[in-house]
């Protein structure tokens, strides 16, 4: 299907400044959403809100707009009520993990069958460039005029250790590997975070002088390496990328079948 | 196996923001932004049809046309 049935082309252009990596996530999920031959009728699209949250206007699935950080609550609700739907939440850094932090981590726990997605450029941009929880230490924030004091979450660490099933990262310059990934996380049963490493040149890349669009993702480009790569253990610096768990664990709501099942029985 | 031949590059222009993005990472340097900071085709002989322009924009504004293949 042609790229532009998937979109709802009365919003474009879009409202995302020139060279957001957010735009470059929508395009890649639209190609991993076409190559599955997955119907625009049975996804579901949840979103909270900032630029990155946007990102469900502009998308023709079935998609929900809620509040800053709940996301996975709604989605949550609404893979409960209909589990045969494919949820995906797509999510900004500050969303999934400073005011949702909670519902991620406890998302994760459950391993619920839906794909989040961290849309990760280290700050909050709609806002106007606050620090996020993945900003980092010595970075320049809005919020951090002599700069974050604060540590990051490492995207990938957390969501292991929160029980998510299935964990990875790309960035916005590595889009055939985002394409990828994003496939395995649609079609795993069970609770998928995709972290996704995405230039905001307005403001994360302005405020630490990163350069343009360009210069940000030339950065992911020499600053990455694939998982288990010979350079990580030349250079500990680099960040990895790849798949670091896929694995199966008893998805949540699969087990509430089973309680139902037992009320059942046990009510008669 | 029949290369990819490209047919055309079709460009929304309304919708390109001029960052560039497609412009850097052209492993054939076929593209270039024109005065009015929206991108242009300048060398489409050179180029090899990867897709990585169109996968890469953030805008969804350009899209490579391949010729249907044939095989030799
Ligand atoms: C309950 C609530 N608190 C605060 C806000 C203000 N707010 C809107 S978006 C946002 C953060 C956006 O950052 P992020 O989630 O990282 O996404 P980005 O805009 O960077 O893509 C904040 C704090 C809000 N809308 N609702
Ligand atoms: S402020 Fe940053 S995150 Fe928001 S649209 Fe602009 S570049 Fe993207
Ligand atoms: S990547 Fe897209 S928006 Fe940016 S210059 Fe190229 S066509 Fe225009
Ligand atoms: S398809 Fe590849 S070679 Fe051709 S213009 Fe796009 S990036 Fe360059």
């Amino acid at each position: 299907m042609p790229v532009k049935d998937y979109i709802r082309e009365r919003f474009f252009p879009h409202m995302w400044c020139p060279g957001c990596g957010h735009g470059i996530v929508m395009n890649a999920l639209i190609r991993a959403i076409e190559d599955l031959g997955l119907s625009k009728n049975e996804i579901v699209m949840v979103s909270g809100i900032g630029c990155s949250s946007r990102i469900s206007g502009y998308l023709d699935f079935h998609t929900l707009h809620t509040l800053h950080g709940r996301a996975l609550a709604f989605a949550t609700g609404v893979k409960m009520g209909l589990p045969g739907l494919n949820i995906i939440v797509p999510m900004g850094d500050g969303d999934a993990l400073a005011i949702g932090g909670n519902h991620f981590i406890h998302a994760a726990r459950r391993n619920i069958e839906m794909t989040a997605i961290i849309m990760n450029n280290r700050i909050y941009g709609m806002t106007g460039g606050q620090y996020s929880p993945l900003s980092g230490y010595g970075t320049l924030a809005t919020t951090a005029p002599y700069t974050n004091i604060d540590y990051d979450f490492d995207v990938v660490e957390l969501s292991i250790a929160a029980g998510a099933t299935f964990v990875a990262r790309a960035t916005t310059y590595h889009v055939q590997q985002m394409i990828d990934v994003l496939k395995k996380a649609i079609l795993h049963e069970g609770f998928s975070v995709v972290e996704i490493l995405s230039q905001c040149p307005t403001y994360f890349g302005r405020k630490n002088k990163m350069g343009s669009a360009v210069e940000m993702m030339a950065y992911y480009r020499d600053h990455t390496t694939p998982l288990g790569s010979k350079a990580k253990k030349e250079n500990p610096d680099l960040i990895e990328r790849g798949i670091f768990v896929q694995k199966e664990r008893p998805e949540y709501c699969r087990e509430y079948d089973k309680i139902i099942e037992r009320a059942k029985t046990k009510g008669k | 196996m029949a290369k990819a031949k490209l047919k055309e590059h079709r460009i929304q222009t309304d919708w390109c923001k001029g960052c560039g993005i497609c412009v850097a990472f052209c492993p054939k340097s076929v593209l270039e932004l024109n005065a009015q900071d929206k991108v242009s085709v300048v060398r489409p002989q050179d180029c090899i049809c990867c897709r990585l322009c169109e996968l890469r924009c953030p805008d969804l504004a350009i899209e490579v046309v391949a010729e249907p293949e044939v095989s030799e």
